[in-house]
């Protein structure tokens, strides 16, 4: 297990390490006369070349690639041009707002989403119905289409919720619980879509499974099967789009925050790609990505938790 | 060799054209196909043609109609800038539909070519592209956006350009698997054969099979281009020149308190678009699966459907001798069918009669497709979704079983009457232990505990014969051999003390020497434990080995039934005689033998 997960870690790592190259040197590639921009257009040349100069730009690309890699590594990702604040405070201090809220969307989904699913799976008719039309709208409907329309109807006009602001979970789990059920609400509605469809076909396919009849055989009630046996082994495809939806959802968070207000990554992220401040994107690109890295490892470890075949190898 | 080889090209050719033009004008005929198709093209044309439809100039800013309510000189009003929001929101649906469409388009030719070169050619090109996908998947596509943003500005076709390579490993994923899949075909190998060159290969079979799969991709993946490119706008990194549907949503929202009837109108155009796209690719996937063969659904009226139960009396053989052991299971009449999608009902079982008595052998026999292993489901009323006993009683102890309720049913199950499955490997559930597999039954069947159930399943293993009983009772399914597994199943099927055990063909999956062994251990243990035994089976040796009375099945019917030692003895139905005949035929004895000699060799052959 342990060399299973240390594996997984390294082509993590290699993985992280390629594209957050590919990002760095693209951006860079790809940016024009940064000091300028930074600078506005009354600046002298002087104050651009000094300036420049300051940021390291006047370095070849390959001398501050490696610059930037060997202080990433200490975990130094430098400061942003416009702020001056270090990158790894900027991002740090908001990512915990912006994972509570993928986290807590991740565990609505799987629940609700798997509950739709062995509905659909096992009524069939109109619930089966019901089940691939919200499908066809979770799927449909972009997320901040619906948190608009939420923050419309429960906040506005029934005046349920606060339409913005947000509570640290830290701070007050009720408090944090009224700020982001409608965001959760919002973002869930297409993963929950994806979830549902998936656990309704791999139930589906695992109820026709010969071991169900011989579990039956031995006396074993259906619903038994079904929710001690049948939902382990459709577990792990829906374990696979969970993972694809986590990744999904870490970007719908990035819009929502802004319909809601919620000072989590997403307008830093906004902010840093209008000024063009690349030290605080390149963090931004590095944190996701590593998110995502571990995300993956986490759902592998489970997937070979439910599954014993993909536990050992 | 070419003569003959390109006949199959223009067959399959003109089948795949066939099959589109069907799918195509039954698009039409599918209702939600046709709307979603309409709304399409309603948006498409008012696109096209916003300069004409559009009363103002989209971007002409008004100060004294800031905010302006619905009617007169603007008929949707106007927006934060006094801007007319009608003109805006035909001019977005051009810059909208259009952004989303670059997006495919880009992704299409990206993914498609990469795919047709890696599935074609396979070889370097194909591990390369594993890896870029894996590099593009490793990072949320808004994240990716985002970071391009930063570098190539807020124009929308750079952005778009760049979410269609974020998109193409859709694309590029389809074509391939496609390709691989077609490359090995028939009429590929037949064409290259015949001298056609890799070009005109891949532009006239290959293309053509995938393209309705492209087709379908496409319209789900403009559906999410159209909510990345809005999302993009909405959070105002968009080029605020081209007026978009994100464009018109972040205006009204930002004037959400005092005008939020400005959210309406983009948000129903984002909605109404991608729900288009989404039915419009369900529908046509549905469409082609159809036209692949896939029956139409149809509710089922089978209320009133009458069974069909005509047909011959089987032949019964007298009693040899007096049997005064009770009767445990009575079968009278059993009619099994399937629902059929046209309403009807298809009967696999057509009114079968047969009776176990207490502590005996009882061997259903008869080739594949005749029903006996129906027959045997039904009495445990295990029949897969969609079957069901049309007519007929189970009689078993004094209850008919076709009527009792499900609750009842699972008290029957495997407390007294057990199952032993076909196929051993996949009749253990792969994810639990081989252990937990067999104390989970007992402590629900027999409310024993844990730790006297796991007590019991390790001297069940031992006495089913297998060497390690603790290793197996850890081991999980993958990690056991079918023999083993077998026995596994044969344990799990004794432990609840059940009076019944229907094995369904328990020696046909497995090795002919293992074959023997689970015999004999089958034959030990119904004589130690006096369980009745109802056993499927198409091979007369078995019935030989080990039963008092046979049921010979055709057809969904029993032709002939009786004592096993009277039917060895003197077939009488010509079907039993044919089947006595296939065993004489690949037996090792080839000369002609008389009748008496029968059992004994096949008992040899069987044992042995």
């Amino acid at each position: 297990m342990l060399r299973f997960i240390l594996r997984r870690l390294l082509a993590g790592v290699i993985l992280l390490f390629v594209a957050s190259s590919l990002a760095y040197l693209l951006l860079y590639l790809g940016a024009g006369d940064i000091a300028r921009q930074i600078l506005g257009v009354s600046a002298t040349q002087e104050q651009v070349a000094a300036k420049a100069a300051q940021l390291g730009l006047d370095q070849p690309l390959i001398v501050r690639y490696v610059d930037w890699v060997g202080h990433a590594i200490t975990g130094d990702f430098g400061a942003s041009w416009f702020t001056s604040q270090p990158v790894v405070a900027a991002i740090t201090s908001r990512l915990a707002v912006t994972l509570s809220l993928v986290i807590g969307t991740t565990v609505v989904t799987a629940l609700v989403g798997t509950a739709l699913g062995v509905w659909a799976a096992r009524k069939r008719g109109a619930a089966d119905r019901f089940v691939q039309i919200v499908s066809v709208l979770g799927f449909a409907i972009p997320g901040f289409l619906i948190a608009i329309f939420l923050v419309n109807v429960f906040a506005l006009n029934l005046g349920w919720f606060k339409p913005t602001g947000f509570v640290q979970l830290s701070t007050s789990f009720p408090g944090w619980l009224s700020t982001v059920t409608l965001p959760i609400l919002a973002l869930s509605i297409g993963a929950i879509a994806a979830i549902a469809s998936q656990v309704r076909g791999s139930v589906i396919d695992t109820m026709r499974q010969d071991w169900v009849r011989t579990l039956r055989s031995r006396g074993l009630s259906e619903n038994r099967v079904l929710y001690k046996h049948v939902l382990r082994n459709a577990g792990g495809p829906a374990l696979a789009v969970l993972a694809v939806q986590f990744v999904g959802l870490l970007g719908g968070a990035i819009i929502v925050e802004k319909i809601f207000a919620i000072p989590g990554l997403g307008p830093v992220a906004v902010d840093s790609t209008a000024r063009g401040d690349i030290p605080l994107v390149m963090g931004l690109v590095v944190v996701t990505a590593a998110i995502v890295v571990v995300v993956n490892i986490v759902i592998e470890i489970l997937h070979g938790f439910l599954n014993p075949k993909a536990r050992i190898s | 060799m070419s003569e003959s080889a390109s006949t199959p090209v223009p067959t399959v050719a003109a089948e795949l054209r066939a099959a589109r033009s069907h799918v195509g004008r039954r698009l039409l005929k599918n209702p939600t196909g046709l709307v979603a198709l309409i709304v399409l093209t309603v948006m498409v044309l008012l696109a096209v043609f916003a300069d004409l439809l559009a009363p103002m100039d989209p971007s002409k800013a008004n100060i004294q109609d800031v905010l302006a309510p619905a009617g007169g000189a603007h008929p949707l009003g106007a927006d934060s800038a006094g801007r007319d929001v009608l003109s805006r929101l035909l001019f977005a649906t051009r810059f909208s539909i259009a952004g989303a469409l670059w997006a495919v388009l880009i992704a299409a030719v990206i993914g498609v070519t990469s795919g047709l070169i890696a599935g074609y050619y396979q070889k370097w090109f194909e591990s390369v592209s594993v890896w870029v996908i894996s590099i593009i998947q490793a990072l949320p596509g808004i994240v990716v956006l985002l970071a391009a943003r930063a570098v190539v500005g807020p124009s929308i076709w750079l952005i778009m350009a760049v979410f269609g390579v974020i998109l193409s490993p859709a694309f590029y994923r389809l074509t391939y698997t496609a390709v691989v899949g077609v490359r090995n075909e028939l009429f590929i190998d037949a064409a290259r054969v015949a001298g056609v060159g890799d070009a005109s290969i891949i532009g006239r079979h290959i293309l053509s099979v995938v393209r309705a799969p492209i087709i379908i991709q496409a319209a789900l993946l403009a559906g999410i281009g159209i909510a990345v490119q809005s999302g993009l706008d909405f959070l105002g990194l968009g080029d605020t020149n081209v007026p978009t549907w994100g464009q018109m949503l972040s205006d009204a929202f930002s004037r959400m308190y005092q005008a939020p009837v400005l959210l309406i109108w983009p948000s129903l155009a984002i909605a109404l678009t991608s729900i288009s796209l989404v039915l419009f690719g369900n529908a046509l996937r549905d469409e082609l699966e159809r036209a692949a063969g896939k029956p139409k659904k149809k509710r089922r009226g089978t209320t009133g459907y009458v069974p069909d139960t005509s047909g011959d009396a089987p032949v019964v053989h007298d009693e040899e001798r007096a049997d005064d052991r009770p009767t445990l299971l009575a079968v009278d009449g059993l009619v099994v069918g399937y629902d059929q999608p046209d309403g009807g009902v298809k009967q696999v079982v057509n009114g079968v009669s047969l009776t176990v008595r207490k502590g005996e052998v009882h061997g259903l026999i008869g080739e594949s497709g005749s029903g006996k292993t129906q027959t045997a489901w039904s009495i445990l009323r295990l029949l897969p979704a969609g079957g069901r006993i049309v007519a007929g009683t189970v009689s078993f102890d004094g209850k008919d079983l076709a009527h009792l309720s499900e609750s009842a049913m699972v008290k029957i199950r495997g407390r007294r009457i057990a199952y032993i499955p076909q196929e051993p490997m996949s009749n253990l559930d792969p994810s639990f232990t081989i252990g937990s597999q067999l104390v989970e039954p007992m402590t629900v069947t027999l409310g024993i505990s844990k730790a006297e159930a796991k007590e019991r399943a390790l001297a069940l293993l031992g006495r089913v014969g297998l060497p390690d009983p603790k290793k197996t009772f850890d081991s999980y399914p993958h990690e056991v051999s079918g023999g083993q597994a077998q026995r596994v199943l044969i344990a799990g099927a004794v432990s609840c003390e059940a009076d019944l055990i229907i094995a369904d063909e328990p020696t046909t999956a497995l090795d002919v020497t293992v074959q023997a062994d689970i015999l004999d251990l089958l034959r030990d243990l119904q004589s130690d434990l006096h369980v009745a035994v109802l056993i499927v089976t198409h091979n007369f040796g078995v019935v030989a080995d080990l039963c008092d009375r046979v049921s010979v099945m055709q057809n969904g019917r029993i032709v002939e039934t009786g004592p096993a030692r009277s039917i060895f003895r003197g077939p009488r139905h010509p079907y039993t005689r044919s089947l006595f005949d296939a065993i004489l035929e690949d037996g090792a004895a080839r000369g002609p033998l008389a009748h008496s000699a029968d059992r004994n060799t096949i008992t040899e052959r069987s044992a042995r």
